[in-house]
């Protein structure tokens, strides 16, 4: 088990390496260095231009801007915020909690309708519910979700109050005056969790289907039924349990999908994460900043990634096994 | 061995017609097909669309007449912040938005199948390298480099489709890849291979034949992706400029004034998602009709 974890640590090395690498390569290879554009604006002294150049470490090459930078990213420090000169770190893991309250409600939420309708599905697999459930989740795959977020905005924040519903706040984490309390905010947080979880109820739904159906073929479901259990017993007993394991990997697998989802759904809904935070950033051009972001981002995917892995050697005890035997 | 090669010609043609006859016995499918035929006739005849139809310039704009509402001062569908017509920039941005994904998707399959193939074919060290910095690239969300990339670059629209397809090929590249592999074990292939045939040969005559279904299956998917990818790239002010109008653009300049026209946002929105899901029908259509296993 341990083995089984640092070996998994050990693979993650070259990855982030990769991502390091390219995250670097985009923002650095560009034509032209962050200062060309100063150079053009005639306010700005040419002592001022070679100082910043320096600072920036710009005039070293390329392989040791990016070592040193790497050496610092290992350190935690991401640089300086180009807009206000706080600490990229800092303004990253200020907004994370509220990315990942957005994201992990909206998992929960599409794998609770996810789950019951995939199996009920596969259970009464070409019935009529399934056929429904099939077309259903196709529509919704079909789905872009910021236009989702805006058509649930548009429902039920603005024509709810126009006919005089109850209806729910369109934009914001928590109301500017009463300064949230515990149901304000989970009255914000329903409508991006919603959007965000609607289209990833297509994709949860089917491998649930297809991953229960395929459980259902195999041949201890068949001694169940043959000696006897009830068909609720084997269904729910014996097939949901196997059938919902690799479940594990895919919420894994899935988490860029999620965080890319949260772009824009924080858009939006002004919704203060790291997504509104790296799309702020390209307005005012904040190269650090968005760099930081989107390591950030692909950090966080390869740690769910992991953890899903090391989860999942928990739950079935032949994955570990097997990868230690090769 | 010249007949051998026109019999498997003559047979791969029977394959596609018979596929065509199962495709057709899917009545969704059909129907799917033609809502996207019709979309892309609504795009690719914008410019008639707004000669005789709606008689408005994409781009012309009557900002006394701005944001009217559907069927209001000769607007068929309304008009936007600036009085442009609604109608005739969802047929212009839908000639954007198919042009975009079906040039993103052709860039995609190609750099991605060929990877796939090499991996698939060189094995080894080649094999490992290349599926490396697969691995890299999926472990990123594309959309966060996407971002990325798009606001320091301000590509236009044919460069951001060459980027779509320089961080998107790895999906299709592991199927390929995959698919190479097993091939390559085949007796079929050894057979060849004792013949006397190229490494060139193997891909073009057997490999290449063999991962096509795939391919077009897998393009049937990606291509409503892309869509909404670049929807959304447009969306955030990143992809598309304007005011070359394209479906996530209008939802951007929309979104500012749902509460007087929600039909703005509605429009863009639901051309993006007929779209998406006439093509994800017609490839389930596909898939049907192609997998020779599910005969009969």
């Amino acid at each position: 088990m341990i083995g089984f974890i640092v070996r998994r640590l050990l693979q993650m090395v070259p990855l982030l390496l990769g991502v390091t690498f390219l995250t670097f390569a985009i923002v650095n290879f560009v034509p032209g260095s962050p200062v060309s554009t100063m150079q053009l604006n005639p306010k700005a002294r040419p002592e001022d231009i070679e100082r910043i150049t320096q600072n920036l470490g710009l005039d070293k090459p390329w392989y040791e801007r990016y070592l040193n930078w790497l050496g610092d990213l290992l350190r935690g420090d991401m640089g300086l915020s180009l807009t206000n000169y706080t600490p990229v770190t800092d303004r990253i893991l200020g907004v994370l909690p509220n990315t990942l309250l957005l994201t992990c409600t909206s998992l929960a939420l599409a794998l609770l309708i996810a789950v019951p309708l995939g199996v009920i599905s596969a259970v009464k697999h070409n019935s009529w519910f399934d056929q429904i459930a099939t077309v259903i989740v196709t529509a919704l795959a079909a789905i872009p979700s910021f236009w989702m977020g805006l058509l649930l905005i548009i429902l039920f924040a603005v024509k709810f109050k126009d006919w005089g519903l109850p209806y729910l706040p369109a934009s914001g984490m928590q109301d500017m005056r009463s300064a949230g309390g515990i149901a304000d905010r989970i009255e914000h947080l329903i409508l991006p969790a919603s959007a965000l979880a609607i289209v990833q109820i297509a994709g949860w739904t089917r491998f649930i289907r297809a991953s229960m159906l395929e459980t259902i073929g195999q041949d201890y479901i068949r001694t169940a039924q043959a000696k006897g259990l009830p068909a609720r017993a084997v269904m729910y007993g014996h097939a949901f349990r196997n059938a919902l394991l690799p479940l594990v990997t895919l919420v894994g697998l899935a988490l860029p999908e999620v965080f890319g989802g949260a772009y824009l759904i924080e858009q939006i809904f002004a919704w203060n994460g790291l997504g509104r935070l790296t799309l702020n950033a390209t307005q005012s051009n904040d190269y650090t900043l968005i760099m930081g972001a989107t390591l950030f981002f692909a950090f966080l995917t390869m740690f769910g990634n992991l953890l899903a892995d090391i989860l999942y050697s928990i739950a079935d005890p032949r994955i570990s096994a097997g990868r230690a035997r090769r | 061995m010249e007949r051998d090669w026109s019999m498997a010609n003559r047979a791969s043609g029977g394959n596609a017609r018979r596929a065509w006859r199962r495709f057709k016995r899917n009545r969704v499918a059909v129907i799917a097909l033609a809502v996207l035929i019709a979309i892309v006739i609504f795009s690719l005849s914008a410019g008639l669309i707004s000669t005789f139809i709606t008689g408005f310039d994409y781009e012309e704009n009557h900002l006394d007449l701005a944001r009217s509402k559907p069927g209001e001062h000769g607007y068929i569908l309304g008009s936007d912040a600036n009085g442009r017509d609604v109608l005739t920039r969802l047929a212009y941005g839908g000639r954007v938005s198919l042009l975009f994904a079906t040039m993103a998707a052709i860039a995609t399959l190609l750099i991605g199948s060929v990877v796939g193939m090499i991996a698939g074919f060189a094995s080894g060290w080649t094999d490992a390298t290349l599926m490396r910095f697969a691995d890299v690239l999926l472990s990123i969300p594309s959309i966060s480099i996407l971002v990325l990339v798009s606001s320091i670059y301000r590509p236009g629209y044919f460069l951001l489709a060459l980027i779509f397809s320089l961080l998107l090929w790895p999906g299709i590249s592991r199927i390929v890849r995959g698919e190479t592999i097993s091939i390559r074990s085949q007796p079929y292939i050894e057979a060849a291979q004792v013949n006397g045939a190229t490494n060139a040969r193997l891909i073009g005559r057997h490999i290449l034949p063999n991962v096509l279904p795939i391919m077009l299956i897998w393009a049937s998917q990606v291509i409503p992706a892309f869509i909404i990818t670049e929807a959304a790239l447009s969306f955030l002010g990143l992809g598309v400029q304007p005011p070359r109008p394209s479906w996530g653009n209008m939802l951007l300049e929309a979104q500012n004034y749902y509460m007087t026209n929600w039909t703005n946002v509605f429009l863009p929105g639901m051309m993006i998602f007929l779209t998406a899901l006439s093509i994800n029908l017609i490839g389930n259509g596909l898939r049907d009709a192609l997998d020779p296993r599910m005969e009969r």
